[in-house]
Formats: C-alpha cells, sequence, structure tokens
C-alpha cells in the first residue's frame, strides 16, 4: 500500500509583509518554509510506514524551487517525491489546484494501491482549507478533515478510524479505504532528520511531473482554471493606542485604571 | 646480600615478559581510536610535559596535592634505586659502588630520604581514604577505600620497608659502604643489634625476596589499574591539546560515514589514552556543576566509562566485532548514560583542574553529535530550538525582520564595507530577549560617546551557531558557520564587538577552523581599551549600584582568560574593585546555561543558577554584574526563585552607561 503526503511550500508569514501601494506580498527576501500543518502529515505518513510497512510518496506543487521542501520529506524519510511543476499550472486556485493534484495521485493510483491521502488542515499563505477535500472529491475518496488522532488503521480491512478535533468537541468517525484526511497539529510530534539522512537526500533524484504527464485540459489548470479572483490585499489598520494613567508616578491608580478596562471589555472576570 | 642471580634472572625476564605483554595489550586497545596528530610542536609540548607532569603544576595546586608531589618525586628518585637493584640481582658486580664515593653516598642518601618521605606520604593517604576521604574520591563504581587502592598503597609501604630491612641488616653485618649516609637503615640495623649473624643474614635475604617479588608484582599490576597512570600520565601531558579545548573538531560530511561516537572506537587514540591516564582523583568530578547539583553527570565517571567499555570491547573491536558493552545506553558500568551527556554545561572547570590534562568535555561533546546526529535522541525540548537556529537563525524562532528593533530608539548604521571599522554582532539574545536588548541600548551608546565607528548587520545578522555545536548538532552549525564566514568575508569585515561571550568564542577560535581571522573583542575588552586611551570619557562615577560583586562567564574566562578587562572597567567606573565570589576567575562555578542547557529543563537535582546566585549572596552584595546574556537570564531567575530580588543583575557596559548620564 502507498501512503500520499501533500506538502506545500509557503513563504515564511510571520515575515511577509502587504507592499501598501500595490497591496500585494512583498516576497523579496522572504525565505520559505514547508508548511507547518503539512510536516505534521509528512510524519503521520511516516508513522504508518514505520508501523505497516507500507511506502510512503510525498507529492508537491509548485514552482521548481519547491523541490527544497520535497528534498527536507527525503531527509525525513519519504521513500519518493514528486514535484509537480508547470508554467501552466501556475496562477492557480484551490479549484485548479487539486484538478493538478488530484490527477497526480490517480497517476499513482493506476501504478500501485493507495491507501490514504495525507494533508494539513491548510496552508498558511492561503489559510482556505479547500485543496485536501477538492482532491478527495475529484478523487472519490472518503474524507476525513481535521484529524488530531488516528484511532484506528487497518490496511488489510482496509478502513480507517479518526477522531476529527471540532470547536469545542471531538467527533469520532470511520470510512473505509482509500480515504483522505486533514490533520492538526495536535496529531504528533514531527521527526527531526539524522545527517545521513540528509546527505542522501541531497543526492536523491526528485520525479517531475508536468502537465505532459498528466494531460489536463488547460482550462482547468492554473490561472484559466482558477475562478477565483483577487480583488485587493490589505493589511488591517490597527488603531493607535492610547496611554492611560501615569505608571511611573502613580502604579496605583494605573493598575485600577487598566483592571476597570479589562473589566469593562469582559477579558477580566472577578 | 645476592640471591641466585641464575634463579632470579629468570623471574626477571617472565616479569618483564608479563609487563610488556600487559602493556602491549593495553596499548594496541587504545591504537583501535581514530587518527589525531598531537605531536607537534615539539618544544611547546616538551615544556608542558616539564610543567604539569614533573613539576606537578595542577597536582600541586590543592593542599593533598603536595602528598601526590612528594610520592612522584620520591618515586623517579627510586627509579635508580630500583634499576640498580634489578641489574645487581642478576649481575652482582654492577652496582652503583662503582660510581665516585661521593657519588653513590650522595645517591644513597638520597634513597634514604625519599624511601621514608614515600613511607610517611602513603601512611597518610591510607590514612586520608580511610578516616577524612573527601566525597569526590568515590563514585558509583570506585569508592575511596577501594581494594585497589589499598593494594598499591600497601606494596609501596611493604618496599620501602623491605629496602630499609635489607640495608640495616647490610649495615649490621658490616657489609653496606657509605654507611653513614644511611641514617634510617642505621636505625634498623641498631635494632638488629641483639640478633645473631645468621639471624640477621636470613633477615637481609627475606627482605631482598620480598622487596624483589614486591616491586615486580607492583611493576605487573601498573597496566592492570589505575595505576596505569604511573605510565600513561607524563605522555598524556605531553600530548595535550595545544589550543584551549574550548573548540571542538570539525567533522567531514561524506555519506556513508557516521558521526560523532556511538562506540569507544570512534573516539581518537588520544581520548583513550586519556581514560587511561585518569588516576581518579575526582577533581573534577569535585568542581563539574553539574554533579555538585546533583545531575547524572560525572565528568570522570565519563572517562572511566570509556575505559571499562574500551576494556570490555577493544579485543573484539580489533577483530571486527560489534561491541558487546554499549557505550551510550542504561546506566551500567562502562556505559554513559544519555542524561549524563545532556546535563554538561561545557563550562570547562573538568579540564581546568583536571592535573594530567585529561579532556572530559570535548568527549561528552562527541557522544551528544552521535545521538543528535545519527540517532536523533535528544531531550524533547530541543526539536522546537533545533527547527528554529535552523529555520530562523535564532533560537526563539522570532522573524529575523525584528533582529533591529532594539534600535528603534536610536540611530544605527549599517555596517559599510571599506567604510565602518568595527562590526557590532550584536547576537541573538541582544537582539531578541526584551531584558537583553538594554545591554544592547548600552553597549551602543558607549561606543558612541567614544566615537567608534561601528555599524550593525541589522536583518541580516545570522546566529553564530554556538549552542549547536557545543548540542552536538555540528551538521546545522557546519552550514551556519559556512553562511557566516562567507558573509564576513563578502561584507569585508575585519573587526568585530561582540555583546555575548558566547559569540565571541564562537567567532574568534570556532570559525578560525573555517579559515576566518578576524580581530573579536568581548564589550568588555574594547570599552576597557577606550576608557584606557581616553576616548571614552566618563560623566560621573557610578555610586548608586552599591556594592557590585562580578561574575566570570566561562565563556569569556576559562575559555578564553579574560579575566581582567571586566573588572578593570567596573573599577573605572565605580571607583574601586569589585567584590569576588569565593569561586572566581578560573574557579567560577557556571550559571548554568551553556553548552546548550540555556533551551533544556532542568528537573533533576538543584539548580545551577541557584547554586550561583546563593554563593553571590554570601558577599552581600546590591548588584551582580555579568557579562554574558546567559548569566544574566539566569542570575535574574536565580533570585526571583530566591525572593531576593532586590539584588540588581547588571552588565559591565549599563554600568558603564551609567556613567556617561549627566551626573
Amino acid at each position: 500500500m502507498l501512503v500520499v503526503a501533500c506538502i506545500k511550500q509557503v513563504p515564511d508569514t510571520t515575515q511577509v509583509k502587504i507592499d501598501p501601494v500595490t497591496n500585494t506580498l512583498v516576497r523579496e527576501g522572504v525565505p520559505f518554509i514547508i508548511n507547518p500543518f503539512d510536516i505534521h502529515a509528512l510524519e503521520e505518513a511516516l508513522r504508518i510506514r514505520d508501523r505497516f510497512g507500507c511506502r510512503v510518496t510525498a507529492i508537491s506543487m509548485g514552482p521548481p524551487n519547491a523541490e527544497a521542501t520535497l528534498r527536507k520529506a527525503l531527509s525525513l524519510g519519504v521513500d519518493e517525491a514528486i514535484l509537480v511543476s508547470d508554467r501552466c499550472f501556475g496562477g492557480a486556485d484551490t479549484l485548479a489546484t487539486s484538478n493538478v493534484l488530484a490527477e497526480a495521485i490517480r497517476r499513482l493510483v493506476k501504478r500501485e494501491d493507495v491507501g490514504l491521502v495525507i494533508c494539513g488542515k491548510q496552508t498558511i499563505d492561503g489559510d482556505t482549507a479547500q485543496v485536501g477535500p477538492g482532491i478527495a472529491t475529484r478523487l472519490g475518496f472518503a474524507q476525513l478533515t481535521l484529524v488530531d488522532r488516528i484511532e484506528h488503521f487497518d490496511p488489510e480491512k482496509r478502513v480507517i478510524r479518526v477522531r476529527r478535533k471540532l470547536e469545542g468537541r471531538h467527533e469520532i468517525v470511520e470510512a473505509p479505504l482509500p480515504a483522505l484526511i486533514t490533520v492538526v497539529r495536535e496529531l504528533n510530534r514531527p521527526r527531526y532528520p539524522t545527517v545521513p539522512m540528509r546527505l542522501q537526500a541531497l543526492e536523491t533524484q526528485i520525479t517531475v511531473w508536468r502537465n505532459q504527464n498528466l494531460e489536463l485540459d488547460e482550462n482547468t489548470i492554473g490561472l484559466k482554471g482558477s475562478p477565483t479572483c483577487v480583488n485587493r490585499i490589505f493589511s488591517p489598520q490597527r488603531e493607535k493606542g492610547e496611554i492611560l494613567g501615569d505608571g511611573g508616578k502613580d502604579p496605583d491608580g494605573a493598575a485600577r485604571l487598566l483592571v476597570e478596562k479589562l473589566r469593562s471589555k469582559d477579558l477580566l472576570v472577578v | 646480600m645476592t640471591p641466585n642471580p641464575v634463579v632470579f634472572g629468570v623471574i626477571l625476564v617472565v616479569a618483564f615478559g608479563l609487563f610488556a605483554l600487559s602493556c602491549y595489550r593495553r596499548f594496541s586497545l587504545a591504537a583501535v581510536g581514530k587518527p589525531d596528530d598531537r605531536f607537534r610542536p615539539i618544544g611547546t609540548r616538551i615544556w608542558n610535559m616539564f610543567l604539569y607532569a614533573f613539576a606537578q603544576k595542577r597536582v600541586a595546586q590543592r593542599p593533598f596535592g603536595l602528598n601526590h608531589v612528594t610520592l612522584f618525586w620520591a618515586f623517579l628518585v627510586l627509579v635508580i634505586a630500583n634499576g640498580e637493584f634489578l641489574v645487581r640481582g642478576v649481575f652482582p658486580g654492577l652496582s652503583i659502588y662503582l660510581l665516585p664515593a661521593p657519588v653513590f653516598k650522595l645517591l644513597l642518601l638520597a634513597f634514604e630520604v625519599v624511601s621514608l618521605l614515600a613511607l610517611v606520604a602513603s601512611l597518610i593517604a591510607m590514612a586520608r581514604r580511610l578516616f577524612f576521604a573527601p566525597p569526590y574520591l568515590s563514585t558509583a563504581y570506585v569508592k575511596a577505600t577501594s581494594f585497589e587502592a589499598f593494594l598499591i598503597l600497601f606494596f609501596i609501604i611493604v618496599l620501602m620497608l623491605a629496602y630499609f630491612g635489607l640495608h640495616g641488616a647490610e649495615i649490621a653485618l658490616a657489609r653496606q659502604q657509605g654507611a653513614d649516609w644511611m641514617p634510617v637503615s642505621g636505625v634498623v640495623a641498631r635494632l638488629l643489634g641483639g640478633v645473631g649473624p645468621e639471624g640477621v643474614e636470613s633477615f637481609a635475604a627475606l627482605c631482598w625476596w620480598v622487596h624483589a617479588i614486591v616491586l615486580l608484582v607492583f611493576m605487573n599490576l601498573l597496566p592492570l589499574t589505575k595505576h596505569m597512570h604511573i605510565l600513561t600520565a607524563i605522555p598524556n601531558c605531553y600530548l595535550r591539546s595545544i589550543d584551549k579545548p574550548n573548540t571542538q573538531p570539525r567533522e567531514e560530511f561524506r555519506k556513508g560515514e557516521s558521526f560523532g561516537v556511538g562506540q569507544v572506537d570512534q573516539f581518537t587514540w588520544k581520548d583513550l589514552i586519556d581514560s587511561f591516564s585518569c588516576t581518579e582523583c575526582g577533581r573534577c568530578q569535585d568542581v563539574c556543576p553539574a554533579a555538585i547539583t546533583g545531575k547524572p553527570l560525572n565528568p570522570r565517571q565519563i572517562i572511566h566509562a570509556i575505559k571499562s567499555n574500551l576494556l570490555a570491547n577493544g579485543e573484539g573491536l580489533k577483530r571486527g566485532e560489534k561491541p558487546a558493552l554499549p557505550l551510550i545506553g542504561a546506566e551500567a558500568e562502562g556505559t554513559n548514560t544519555e542524561a549524563a551527556l545532556w546535563s554538561c554545561t561545557t563550562c570547562g572547570a573538568c579540564l581546568e583542574v583536571c592535573p594530567v590534562l585529561i579532556e572530559q568535555m570535548p568527549k561528552i561533546i562527541k557522544m551528544r553529535r552521535h545521538l543528535v546526529e545519527m540517532q536523533v535522541r535528544f531531550p524533547e525540548e530541543l526539536l522546537g530550538v533545533f527547527e528554529n537556529f535552523e529555520g530562523r537563525s535564532n533560537p526563539w524562532g522570532i522573524a529575523p525582520a525584528e533582529r533591529t528593533k532594539w534600535c528603534t530608539t536610536m540611530n544605527v548604521k549599517t555596517f559599510e564595507k571599506g567604510t565602518t571599522e568595527y562590526l557590532f554582532y550584536v547576537g541573538c539574545a541582544g537582539a531578541f530577549d526584551s531584558r537583553q536588548k538594554q545591554v544592547t541600548v548600552a553597549i551602543a551608546t558607549i561606543l558612541d560617546a567614544a566615537g567608534v565607528s561601528w555599524g550593525t548587520l541589522g536583518k541580516d545578522e545570522k546566529c553564530c551557531g554556538d549552542s549547536l555545536r557545543r548540542l552536538g548538532n555540528e551538521y546545522v552549525f557546519d552550514k551556519m558557520a559556512q553562511e557566516n564566514v562567507k558573509l564576513f568575508r563578502d561584507k569585508g569585515i575585519t573587526k568585530v564587538i561582540t555583546q555575548c561571550p558566547h559569540c565571541y568564542s564562537t567567532l574568534k577560535n570556532d570559525y578560525r577552523q573555517y579559515g576566518l581571522e578576524v580581530e573579536v573583542l568581548h564589550h568588555g575588552q574594547l570599552i576597557e581599551q577606550l576608557l584606557k586611551s581616553g576616548k571614552l570619557r566618563l560623566n560621573r562615577q557610578v555610586t548608586d549600584l552599591g556594592k557590585i560583586i562580578f561574575h566570570d562567564s566561562c565563556y569569556l574566562g576559562r575559555h578564553n582568560d579574560v579575566y581582567d578587562a571586566p573588572r578593570n572597567v567596573l573599577a573605572t567606573a565605580t571607583g574601586k574593585a569589585p567584590v569576588e565570589f569565593s569561586r572566581n576567575r578560573a574557579n567560577s562555578f557556571c550559571c548554568g546555561a551553556g553548552g546548550g542547557r540555556m533551551w533544556m529543563e532542568e528537573l533533576v537535582g538543584s539548580r545551577v543558577n541557584v547554586a550561583r546566585a546563593e554563593e553571590a549572596l554570601k558577599e552581600t552584595p546590591d548588584t551582580v554584574c555579568v557579562a554574558c546574556p546567559y548569566c544574566m537570564t539566569m542570575f535574574m531567575d536565580a533570585f526571583k526563585d530566591l525572593d531576593k530580588e532586590r539584588t540588581r543583575v547588571r552588565d559591565v557596559a549599563e554600568v558603564v552607561a551609567e556613567g556617561l548620564r549627566q551626573g
């Protein structure tokens, strides 16, 4: 059985600024990282591999430099890394992206038995959480989102039971394989690569699939296949704070004022 | 008295044959280690051997060491006596009496004196082990009252008594030349006065054989016991690390190799000789902050474990077998626990006191490397720290763009190639830690006041990687060091001021391995220069910090010998020399944060920083002065724990900056 982990290279959003004039992301000098949720997807795939002896393929759609992300996956121990990269995939929204990734996974299904696809619950750049469910829909796989624990996994009986982390509650659901799950950070603690694995990863060939491999209709991919349009990006304006009281001369008074303010906003209940 | 030369000749050949075999076996075990060039420069090495082995420099630093100095020098003199004794046993004609009379008489007197001293010293050593053994003389596996220690001391005592017995009998039989020069043996002769000649003759024969047999057994025990140090300690001083062992050797990252030390033959041969040279005096144990505060680490135990492991696995390893006893694993004699290895603060106190210059701390780092690089086994809190260092080049994982936030209050220039003289390397703590940012501002203010041409790397500054290297994450350190060295070269940087002693030591010592030769100054050193040259003038004397005590940071003091600069700065700024800790300068006690311990939990035993803070409080200071961000955090935390927050903690630079304020 093959477990597929979908990973994405994203800009380190804590370092992203928005150009106030052009309203676009200032990408210059911003380092790229592996999407934090995807690290947990990768880890879970590797854990299943360690336990059940299946194979793990990491797959990523992105520009050629997304290779770095796949190298990291290789250093953590995936058996195969596939970069889905083509100019015509560029500018894709979540719909077009799931079209491409679903097709790539379909190619893997033709090759071997894909039992499980694991995605992070969302990316930290787009934050839509739509691509995982989009892939599942297009592949016809059961989709189990927001997984924080795998309760049961049986590759023989082809069944998976997971706990979903919802707002204020958990939900335990079961599905037949093949399935797609999206995972939250609480699911596991990612591993750290050994140096031999890192050195190995530097030399391992990364498979690159272009649209001539996937043969998708150009109207369903890239900018053409993306119905979403971005009108404007902006940083929300933060109201300037004001200094209340005089902490230097009258700390007691300032503290009282602070407590009052917090109470009035229901931030402090005494 | 002459024995049967033929019989004794046979015994002698057998004894020396066995001794040579044992030595060969032991030394061939050390040969399983990896290569290490420890033979040049010869001159320096001979000087080290003279200073530390023959002059017993470190041994004599503790009062009881004088007992050892006595025994050591007695042994050296008695090598002549015993050599002559053995030769004469086989060739009765060959003796010191062939020398001119004044010479052999002087020798006889010397033998008498040193034998008596050795006898007394051995009795004192026995009494110490029995009645007033310091706690550091014992470990879990070797007790102060070990059979081996007593057997050897007993042998020495018997040898000395037999010597006096033999020569006393010879005097009584009127066969001893130069008897007037043998006061102790003379006493024995008088005691034998009432015994008939035959009785004295038998007594002489008995003493001769006891002396001969005990001497040969003693010699054969040397390579098999901790007294191996008698054979290896002198060469070990010759083979010492010429540079201070504050820097770990680089690793080359080639595919198919193993990294760090996970089994005993991955140590260098010198590491293994170190383990043979340990006398188990326990001084390292007595100064180790981890051992003192109840952590599972004992540097002496690390060395003992390496030796035990080598003895258990060495023969098998020579045959290419896998080691049966793990080097790192569950608690056992010959195995180091992971918990012990992670307890080290790399403070270097063990290196500073070892009388025979054993390098304990670097071996711990080598084993940490194996745990991190091969096994991925480390305290779980380090996972995030490692990711932060690698991903964002700082331990907290704060966005690199925030590196310049400290200077929002002042106009800070970026280092310009060709125009700026000094790079001010702020460091992660100086840039991100809110308390430490105040120190950064203080240093910047001082540099401006003195008219120094300086600039920073701003957002482009990267972490130096100190913690990573000490934690054994050499792979990531290596990448960071290469990037930093390239950055420094591209920017044409030749002079660097660091805020943190860890950056200081890393840039100055570790980066030299990467070919970076720049002048690195800790801010305390530069401020001292500026004050001395008159470029920096204070507006007032700082008196409002009360009684100031100065704490030596390990990476400034012990690892780099910078002791006076911060003290001089404080003396100039406050008008009087700072108060000293009871353990100061080279004997300073770590704050507990070095070696990456800053990023780990301290859950076992008492806290190192609290121990040091309590030591400070004994001197009733108003202010503890430090020169290191880690020390500052550790002292502030300790004073919080002790509810002594009224004791202020200040960096040296902050005290000087106070002096710049208009009175």
